[in-house]
């Protein structure tokens, strides 16, 4: 119970905190010249990304995380 | 050089600035190209592993369409040729081992003390994808995709979404995602019996062969489906700084299955024979197909973030942590950090996967596992990707911005995948059931 009691605390603290600091983050809307390069974007190369992607679902036990995990080939 | 690109710079603000005021949603992303043109991206990649094992040329084109900022098609179009071989899941032994194709239409057959590779392995695969994206009102924006590829073995159909949420004058984006697809796979030669003994010619008559290897087949193909639903919040931080966090579940349901691997039984009764091939009546050793669970469900949480430096390089670090009910867990770290030189950049790259063992992952089967035919367990696979397993990736890339909207690049990776487990019995103790995987690549790749 009191574990529980922590647990409900620490997710109540992390989140109050997490909103903090999203509040505090970011920029105004004439601030975004540096995110609005190319080379600032989260997936930089769609191509390169793809390609390493479905390196790492033949030849590993995990997919998935950055976006859907997928399927389609039967690899080996 | 530098005076151009801080005009850049201030042109880009001075845009933004200027589409906020105008209450034009700024795009988050500078577009390449101008609306109703196309931009272009293709790239071929020649990847090869070491040991005569599975090479591939897969080239690779991605067409955009832009309808204006933010509305675009993407359509992409992947094809690969692969050829060379493929761990089995059989044990290596001191005596030479004799397996039949998949197809049960032929043999082939492994040196002593080699790892047993099935060199049967070639396939080609055509993939098409087609995605739309456009805002929905101010706040919003949704995408909406379809899939479809297909290979001589097997055929995956898919469709997918996502919806976003602008949130703090578009610093926070939340993202909510969901794709259905559904594989079926039709092997040559049918589907395998789970635990059924591989059919080996050895001391038989060609037709005593074939009832058997009939009696090793369940049907020509399976199927399953596959969803996955991906929550995820994309934050700005500051005026360089952007990060993301996704939760993703994975659910699969039906034939998971590697119809073309196997395991060896192995003889674990005290003795002479002890860690050697288990032999059957027909004098010939036991090999029996492999079985997965039918249903699988993965969690992922995955972070990156990107950041500029003040010299206008670029770094980029993620992570990803996930588990599945299978008993695998995983950690992957990926760090990328982009020199920019004027016109060209230079980026190396390194990953690191760290993975535990499935729960079914065993090396082999023993006799007594074996049971006669009628295993005393479930599941099981001796598939490497299943296994403990480090790996490791370097890479570097090259690119060169001809003008502004026109690049060549060339990408090389090397990785270098450890396996370990049950190091074996008897005689297989002085085999090296473990050889690492050495996988190379390289990448040519045109932006127009």
């Amino acid at each position: 119970m009191k574990i529980r009691q922590m647990l409900k605390n620490g997710c109540i603290l992390v989140v109050l905190v997490g909103l903090t600091a999203c509040s505090e983050w970011g920029v105004k809307p004439w601030e975004r010249d540096v995110l609005a390069k190319p080379e600032m974007q989260l997936i930089v190369s769609p191509i390169d990304a793809g390609l390493d992607d479905h390196i790492y679902f033949s030849k590993e036990g995990s997919s998935g995380g950055r976006s859907f995990g997928g399927g389609g080939c039967g690899c080996n | 050089m530098q005076l151009i690109n801080d005009k850049r710079e201030i042109g880009l603000a001075l845009t933004a600035a200027t589409l906020t005021l105008l209450g034009v949603n700024a795009p988050l992303a500078e577009a390449k190209g101008k609306a109703g043109e196309w931009d272009i991206d293709t790239a071929v990649l020649f990847y090869s592993e070491t040991d005569g094992r599975v090479s591939a040329v897969e080239p690779v084109a991605e067409f955009t369409r832009n309808y204006d900022d933010d509305r675009k098609l993407t359509l992409k179009a992947v094809a690969d040729a692969l050829t060379g071989a493929s761990p089995s899941g059989a044990t290596p032994s001191d005596q030479a081992q004799t397996f039949t194709r998949p197809s049960g239409k032929g043999d082939y057959t492994v040196s002593a003390n080699e790892n047993p590779l099935d060199n049967s392995f070639h396939d080609t695969r055509g993939a098409l994808s087609a995605t739309w994206s456009s805002p929905l009102g101010d706040d919003y924006a949704y995408s909406v995709g379809a899939y479809g590829s297909g290979e001589y073995d097997y055929m995956s159909l898919g469709l997918n979404g996502t919806i976003s949420r602008y949130l703090n004058n578009k610093n926070t984006t939340l993202n909510a995602g969901l794709s259905v697809s559904a594989d079926s796979i039709s092997p040559e030669g049918g589907i395998p019996v789970a635990f059924s003994r591989m059919a080996l010619r050895a001391n038989k008559t060609e037709e005593a062969f074939q009832t058997e290897f009939d009696a090793s087949r369940q049907g020509s193909s399976d199927n399953k489906t596959l969803i996955d639903v991906l929550l995820g919040v994309t934050q700005v931080v500051n005026r360089s700084t952007i990060m993301q966090f996704n939760y993703s579940l994975s659910m699969a349901d039906g034939y998971m299955t590697d119809p073309f691997k196997i395991l060896s039984v192995i003889d674990d009764t005290p003795g002479a024979g002890l860690g050697t091939n288990a032999i059957g009546a027909d004098g010939n050793a036991i090999y029996v197909y492999e079985n997965r669970p039918d249903s699988r469900m993965k969690h992922a949480l995955y972070w990156q973030t990107r950041h500029m430096l003040d010299n206008g390089d670029v770094i980029d670090g993620s992570y990803r942590f996930m588990i599945d009910d299978w008993g695998i867990s995983s950690h992957t770290v990926d760090v990328h950090y982009r020199y920019m030189m004027g016109k060209s950049y230079l980026e190396p790259h390194a990953r690191v996967y760290l993975q535990s063992e499935a729960d079914f992952y065993t090396r082999y089967l023993t006799t007594t596992e074996y049971n006669g035919g009628t295993p005393t367990v479930t599941e099981a696979t001796a598939d490497y990707r299943l296994g403990e397993m480090l790996s490791g990736t370097l890479g570097l890339k090259w690119g060169y911005h001809l003008t502004e909207d026109h690049e060549v690049s060339v990408r090389g990776e090397y990785m270098k995948q450890t396996s370990t487990g049950d190091e074996g019995i008897g005689a297989l103790a002085t085999q090296g059931l473990y050889p690492d995987t050495d996988a190379f690549w390289l990448q040519l790749g045109y932006t127009f």
